[in-house]
């Protein structure tokens, strides 16, 4: 299988603040990786300079085979990179952003793609509308649209689907499946756990790190941790009770029910002890995605100022 | 796998250049305001300009004080009187309360009569009076002054053929000495308009470029644009051809009022004439774009493009004689693309140059354009750092 992206010791820093620390990162062809971490962990930075839109402090890297670096121009031909910030143009129509970007992109068949993009994001009819006037999550799927419209072998993703509704996300998916299934690597930043969990793999950054990499199963998995389910009346308001032992790394309530999870599972099972009476029943479970990334999350020292 | 999109080429597109082209002159079509700006400014500024420029401004107000009581004198007073370009509003006692009207610009002319004027006329021994100008605005006092020239001979007629003796020169009883005070180069009306035209492309065209490229950067286009692989020289050339256009556009309105509402003279020049506007346009468009890339907001990029405009007014001849600066203000003014530009619009337009008497302003003009937009090309970034 070929590697569509290959980085190694990635590292940034703006004023002196490292947002990159020592990023290293292996995206085959074809996969969807999800990618994920807390608010300012470094994702768009990461995803900018696979793109050649951010210049490394230091690290190497290829994309699609070219150096990140000296390349970024073959790079940015076969990739689509969708901004986090709706970054196109607010004063131009959506058919015209569109036709923007095949010309920029010296595609053939100019009027011929564009109709096909319209037809398929469901805009045909108002493709005279400017593209500022559009909804936000309207915006979304534009800014979708053209990034695909040359047919890119690479698509980088930044935060795609956010404030989209529920059908429209389904139907981004699908879509991105299809592209997969065709050859297209996806790299796509997310805070939706139903997201993570429709990736092929994960990769999770916190502050900057690599925290963890594989499916989702591995994810889970390799972080080893430990979790209970509690569930009865009253059982969500223990939460603060419980974190006060150091053995009880998260604490968290899910509807009704109460997620407790640590990384040891014996001091975790004594902890819980005083709480094994009525009303309240627990049983372990499989932590979820977001059990762990909590769980990961605060495992790193906390150095974001 | 995906199709591999047709092998463009790397170094220079013209397709990417045009998709900048098309996309730019859609916003610019898009933003009415800015459209009617492109047009209102050079009219409105012109009609401004041009109708205070009224080439024959009659009525002046005029001080004078005469020292003597005297035939002679009063008929010299008359005389300038009935002339339709002085006011006399003031008859002051004494020299310092003359100077003080000049210099508090209560009146535009100061005249003065001295004590031995009828003596000398009769003795035929250089009789004289002074007329101080306040030539702050010489295209004021240019026609009043000229007029002026006739007083001598028409005002003394009457009294000299009585019984006093002729003078020595009876067309020329006495002489007026003009004092053209705070401008002694005397600048014609005409000089207005070529210098309205330097001043309209320069804050049109260095603005709203500059404004252009960091707006791409504020509301974060720009990230999406350097993420295709359109090259900077291809972004530089699709942003600004549309307003060479504009600037094409600009010239010929303020030309045409030039011409039809003010009568400004067209004596020839026009190679060197379109050479130099079509070079001052490119130039001034570089200029802009080099601004947006040192800056970051579209406010920055005003505040350098008005800290351009400012020296641009005052130091390219346009508000001041050039000839009347002190030298390290011509030598300043020299580097100034305007100062060339205006050299090339007033020799063509009033004297007729052709290329051989501009080109050193030509040349100017050219090493200005290359300057700007290698300048640009460097600086431009390909990335978000
Ligand atoms: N151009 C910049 N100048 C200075 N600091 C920056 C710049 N871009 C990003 N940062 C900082 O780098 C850190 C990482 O930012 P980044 O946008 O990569 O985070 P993120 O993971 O995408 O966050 P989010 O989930 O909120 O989008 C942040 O602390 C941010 O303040
Ligand atoms: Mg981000």
């Amino acid at each position: 299988m070929t590697v569509a992206i290959d980085a190694q010791g990635l590292n940034k820093s703006f004023g002196g603040r490292r947002v990159v620390k020592d990023f290293s990162i292996r995206v085959d062809e074809g996969r969807i990786t999800g990618f994920l971490g807390p608010n300012g962990s470094g994702k768009t930075t990461t995803l900018r300079m696979l793109c050649g839109l951010l210049t490394p402090d230091s690290g190497t890297g290829t994309a699609l085979g070219f150096d990140i670096i000296s390349e970024s121009w073959e790079i940015k031909r076969r990739t689509g990179y969708m901004t986090q910030k709706f970054s196109l143009y607010e004063d131009l129509t959506v058919e015209e952003n569109l036709q923007f970007s095949a010309r920029i992109r010296s595609l053939d068949r100019i009027g011929e793609r564009v109709a096909d993009a319209l037809e398929q994001l469901g805009l045909a009819e108002r493709r005279k509308q400017l593209a500022g006037t559009l909804s936000g999550g309207w915006k979304q799927r534009l800014a979708l649209a053209v990034a695909t419209l040359h047919e890119p072998q690479l698509l980088l993703l930044d935060e795609p689907t956010a404030g989209v509704d529920p059908q429209a996300r389904r139907t981004f998916w699908d879509e991105i499946h299809t592209l997969a299934a065709r050859g297209l690597t996806v790299l796509v930043s997310t805070h939706y756990m139903d997201e993570a969990e429709r990736c092929h793999d994960i990769a999770y950054i916190a502050y900057g790190e690599l925290l963890a990499r594989g499916t989702a199963e591995e994810v889970i998995a390799g972080a080893k941790l430990a979790t209970w389910r509690g569930e009865g009346p009253g059982v969500d308001r223990l939460a603060g009770e419980l974190l006060r032992d150091p053995a009880v790394e998260m604490a968290a309530p899910f509807g009704l029910a109460l997620h407790v999870s640590g990384g040891d599972a014996d001091r975790l099972e004594r902890a819980l002890a005083p709480y094994q009476r009525s009303p309240f029943r627990w049983a372990r479970t499989e932590p979820t995605l977001e059990d762990v990334f909590i769980h990961l999350m605060s495992r790193v020292p906390d150095n974001f100022q | 796998m995906s199709a591999e999109p047709r092998q463009p080429n790397q170094a220079f597109s013209l397709e990417r250049t045009g998709a900048v082209l098309i996309k730019e002159f859609i916003q610019l079509t898009r933003d009415r305001i800015t459209y009617a700006l492109i047009l209102a400014v050079p009219v409105i500024q012109m009609l401004l300009f041009g109708y205070a420029i009224n080439t024959d401004p009659r009525h002046l107000p005029t001080a004078i004080l005469v020292q003597e009581n005297s035939v002679f004198a009063r008929s010299v007073v008359s005389g300038i009187a009935n002339s339709s370009y002085f006011d006399i509003n003031h008859q002051v006692r004494n020299a310092a309360e003359l100077d003080e009207l000049v210099r508090t610009g209560q009146v535009q002319f100061a005249i003065t009569i001295p004590g031995d004027f009828t003596r000398r006329v009769v003795r035929g021994d250089r009789a004289q009076i002074l007329v101080e100008a306040d030539a702050t605005d010489p295209t004021a006092t240019g026609s009043a002054l000229a007029a002026l020239a006739q007083l001598p001979r028409e005002a003394l007629r009457r009294d000299l053929t009585g019984a006093v003796a002729p003078p020595a020169d009876p067309e020329q009883p006495f002489e007026i000495v003009v004092h053209r005070r705070y401008n002694p180069e005397n600048i014609t009306a005409y000089n207005i308009v070529p210098g309205l035209l330097g001043i309209v492309l320069t804050l049109t065209l260095v603005m709203m470029t500059a404004i252009g490229v960091t707006r791409e950067q504020e509301r974060g286009t720009m990230e999406s644009l350097l993420a295709t692989p359109v090259q900077p020289l291809e972004v530089m050339i699709g942003k600004l051809a549309p307003f060479v256009i504009v600037g094409m556009i600009q010239t010929a309105l303020i030309l045409i009022i030039g011409r039809v509402l003010f009568g400004v003279p067209m004596a020839g020049g026009w190679p060197g004439l379109i050479l130099g506007t079509t070079l001052f346009i490119i130039g001034s468009l570089g200029l802009g774009f080099l601004i947006s890339t040192l800056t970051r907001t579209q406010l920055q990029a005003m505040q350098l493009s008005v800290f351009y405009l400012l020296p641009s007014i005052l130091l390219s001849g346009f508000m001041f004689p050039f000839r009347g600066m002190p030298d390290w203000a011509q030598w300043l003014g020299t580097l100034i693309p305007v100062t060339h530009f205006l050299r090339i619009v007033r020799g063509a337009l009033l004297k007729g140059q052709g290329f051989a008497d501009m080109g050193p302003s030509l040349l100017a003009l050219a090493v200005f354009v290359c300057a700007v937009a290698a300048l640009a090309l460097a600086r431009y970034r390909t990335t978000l750092d």
